[in-house]
């Protein structure tokens, strides 16, 4: 599915003008970075209700292109800066983690290998 | 291509710029055409590396160079050390505060995820002088 349709099903705000066009298949749930880094393969999006820099620099690691901040979580001006400079779309959303990977999921991503 | 040295410094207690290491140089070796799998390997596990320099050292020194096979990373700092490398480098085991599980880290993944993420992995500490840690990955 596209970016634009994530923030759509998710009724999430759109915080970087980056491409929304662009396609996604896979994405993974979590707040521990370190998990991220450990298992995550070729995910491009990444769910969290973890709100600091750190949570696009590992996005950026991973070559992920989205992250979606769950739970009514707003990152601020520093974080949404940093991931318009590395091409990340970042998406906030009030939903909380698990409907929101469900609805994720049942729109068709998949968890990836 | 000709060898690249670089070096970085990993400032004292500010846990927000952790990462800017790993994030230049993977935007370096994209620029010498390395393969997204070797510059995957190299930002990880550097990447990790930066992020225990912030959260046990109180910063650091990092040195990259950058040969026509390999990427070498070293990171040294002048921190407390680390009493049982063995121990350290078990999966889950942490030492970090709770503050830092706060920010996604200190689940005991560090040490193993850059030995997992590099080709060569070595380190050496000495309690109350500091630690060292330089990996290789082949590209």
């Amino acid at each position: 599915m596209k970016i634009k349709e994530i923030a759509e099903v998710l009724n999430a705000e759109v915080l970087t003008a980056t491409d929304l066009e662009r396609e996604v298949h896979t994405a993974c749930g979590s707040d521990m970075m370190s998990d991220v880094l450990a298992y995550v393969k070729d995910q491009a999006v990444l769910v969290t209700g973890l709100n600091n820099p750190q949570v696009v620099r590992t996005a950026s690691m991973m070559d992920m292109v989205c992250i979606v901040f769950v739970r009514g979580k707003k990152p601020d001006d520093s974080i949404i800066q940093l991931a318009q400079q590395l091409d990340i779309a970042i998406l906030a959303t009030d939903i909380p983690m698990f409907p929101a990977c469900g609805i994720l999921y049942a729109k068709g991503l998949r968890g990836g290998n | 291509m000709a060898d690249i040295h670089l070096e970085y410094v990993v400032p004292e207690d500010d846990f927000t710029r952790a990462g800017e290491a790993s994030a230049d140089l993977k935007a370096r070796l994209k620029k010498l055409g390395l393969s997204s799998e070797a510059i995957r390997k190299v930002s990880i596990s550097l990447y990790e590396g930066e992020i225990n320099l912030a959260i046990h050292a109180k910063g650091g020194r990092i040195s990259v160079d950058v040969a026509p096979d390999n990427v070498h990373m070293c990171l040294r700092d002048d921190g407390p050390g680390i009493p049982d490398v063995a121990l350290a480098m078990r999966e889950g085991y942490s030492t970090a505060p709770d503050e830092v599980r706060s920010l996604g880290f200190g689940a005991g993944m560090g040490l193993p995820n850059m030995k997992k993420y590099a080709d060569e992995f070595e380190i050496e500490s000495t309690v109350g002088v500091g630690t060292t840690v330089c990996m290789r990955v082949f590209v």
